[in-house]
């Protein structure tokens, strides 16, 4: 009996903080994808551009190639690997520099207040009204193709959509009555917002900045699909899709199938992920109230 | 204006460190929002550890006021100084000479600390902004503010969350003598309090004056609490002060009928609810 109690405690307490499977999933899988890009070299079967024409789509499972080839022979699962690379590290870029702009202005705004937070606000009521796409479009009609014009253009359309959240935040914490209490004790705005602020806003920083990942990710697929972002040879899950197109014509889908779905599967594990973490605030608000 | 005489006699008198000057002293204040006079020409003085209670209902000004004294609202005009030193300008070296004179006790002491931090560190931050030193020498100080205001170092360990009412407010007014101001403002400081509670935080705040000399501005609507803590007081309506004198004269023989309405509001064996419908009435046709 004495062994029981403690046994049960620690399964209640588990059950309350549990997390549900399909987040678990998503995590795992993000992991997978991750460790796959960072340990390429050493994982993958072939070279990511060694091309063999005689063995050009090859279906999954041929022999020595588990995902089959893409048109030029080139191994499927090890352009995946590669891929991963960019099309990962692409959107991090992405996420932290609108993380870094949308935190900057947000603060900014709900603290300044008055005519600074109204141009502040509509500029990026603005920019949030733009498509994303489009502008990314046009700066690298400006800039021409590579990824640093894509992933400057999509980190400032995707500013608005952390700098209102953080605004939003700050202004709510902003107006609790320990910030004045440290008005009071003769601690500048400055310190403040840094230090008692900044602390509130993160875990919406966080669980936004992993909904606009997943985004990123998507968009920068599209760009590379239409042959704006990554240059080939380099591999790319978008540009990979993009060069399968013929042969999907041809009625060889899977060249393209498994990149995209790889891409599918990583966006629905960062959105779950992201709903996972700003869900988990709302409860840890609630509660702290 | 007479501020500029005020200026004048606190210099002199600040070199001297006679016993008569006013620590405090706050001169036609006004304080207008929009339309609204919240605070209209309020003017009293403040002696180095004395106490002044400011009575009124709610909506009678005295909040406004001392937030106004705290630097918390700026007045439409009139002026407050401090040692004699008529406080202006939003200078970093202004606000840290305001500071350092007058501190201030929030009704609410549960929201007036950082939810995330430590009792022990939201004391030690004022100590770091106002007296520079070691990290060993502002944890012996916040061990020794604590032990002033009666918490355990284990209290010192927790957050607000988990701590009483009264240990917050304990908590407060130890964060507040940390940096050793010549006055506190307590703004309905023990109102959320329990009775018993409040009992022990009033002693404990009675002690504090004696013991460093500290002078108190206490806004309340209790008047019990007034009486205890206060040796003169002054009573705010619409803004305006109606009455002013040594709180046990107040209190015993109120001179405006605004100040008997607020006594004989007063729940008490012998109370009379007519009396304070009458009153009311009476003082509203005024």
């Amino acid at each position: 009996m004495t062994l029981t109690i403690p046994a049960l405690r620690a399964r209640s307490a588990k059950r309350r903080r549990r997390r549900p499977l399909i987040v678990s999933l998503a995590v795992a899988f993000l992991i997978l994808v991750a460790a796959m890009g960072l340990l390429a070299p050493v994982l993958a079967p072939h070279s990511p551009d060694a091309t063999s024409l005689l063995n050009s789509l090859l279906p999954p499972g041929a022999e020595g190639h588990w995902l089959g080839t893409d048109s030029t022979g080139r191994d499927v699962l090890s352009r995946i690997m590669y891929g991963a690379r960019l099309s990962l590290l692409a959107p991090l870029g992405v996420v932290l520099l609108s993380g870094l702009l949308g935190t900057a202005i947000g603060l900014l705004a709900a603290r300044a207040g008055g005519w600074a937070d109204a141009v502040l606000s509509r500029g990026m009521d603005i920019v949030f009204a733009f498509p994303s796409m489009l502008l990314a479009m046009l700066v690298v009609a400006v800039f021409g193709p590579g990824l640093t014009a894509p992933i400057c253009a999509l980190a400032v359309s995707y500013t608005p959509f952390v700098g209102r959240v953080v605004r939003s935040v700050a202004i709510q914490e902003g107006t609790r009555p320990y910030m004045e209490s440290y008005r009071v004790m003769g601690f500048g705005e400055l310190w403040v917002t840094l230090r008692h602020l900044l602390p509130n806003v993160v875990p919406v920083l966080v669980a936004q900045s992993t909904l606009a990942f997943g985004y990123a990710l998507v968009d920068l697929a599209a760009l590379s699909y239409l042959g704006l972002g990554v240059r080939p040879p380099d591999a790319d899950w978008g540009s990979m899709i993009s060069q399968a197109r013929s042969a999907i014509l041809q009625g060889e889908p899977w060249s393209g199938l498994l990149p995209g779905l790889v891409v599918l599967l990583t966006v629905v594990s960062v959105n779950v992920l992201g709903e996972h973490i700003g869900g988990s605030i709302g409860r840890k608000q609630s509660e702290g109230a | 204006m007479n501020a500029g005489d005020l200026v004048d006699t606190g210099g002199s008198v600040n070199a001297g460190g006679s016993v008569n000057a006013p620590v405090l002293s706050v001169t036609s204040l006004v304080k207008k929002f929009g339309h609204f006079t919240a605070v209209d020409d309020v003017s009293f003085e403040l002696m180095p550890g004395a106490s002044l209670g400011i009575v009124g209902e709610s909506g009678s000004g005295k909040t406004t006021t001392a937030r106004i004294l705290a630097g918390l609202e700026q007045p439409t005009s009139g002026t407050v100084a401090l040692d004699g030193e008529v406080i202006e300008g939003h200078s970093r070296r202004a606000r840290l000479r305001h500071a350092r004179r007058l501190q201030m006790i929030f009704q609410d002491p549960y929201s007036s600390f950082d939810p995330r931090q430590t009792i022990a560190r939201s004391i030690a931050e004022p100590l770091r902004l106002h007296a520079p030193g070691s990290r060993k020498e502002h944890q012996a100080r916040v061990d020794e503010l604590l032990d002033q205001v009666g918490l355990s170092r284990r209290a010192g360990e927790s957050l607000p969350r988990d701590l009483s009412g009264g240990q917050r407010q304990r908590a407060a007014i130890a964060r507040a003598l940390g940096i050793a101001p010549r006055v506190l403002v307590l703004d309905e400081a023990v109102a959320a309090l329990d009775v018993s509670i409040q009992a022990q935080i009033l002693t404990l705040l009675d002690q504090l004056r004696r013991d460093t000399g500290i002078s108190y501005v206490f806004v309340s609507h209790d008047l019990a609490v007034v009486r205890y803590i206060t040796d003169t007081s002054i009573v705010m309506r619409h803004g305006r002060i109606v009455e002013r004198g040594e709180t046990e004269q107040i209190l015993r023989g109120p001179q405006h009928p605004y100040t008997r309405l607020l006594l004989d509001s007063i729940p008490s064996p012998d109370w009379d609810l007519d009396r304070v419908v009458q009153d009311r009435r009476a003082l509203d046709l005024r």
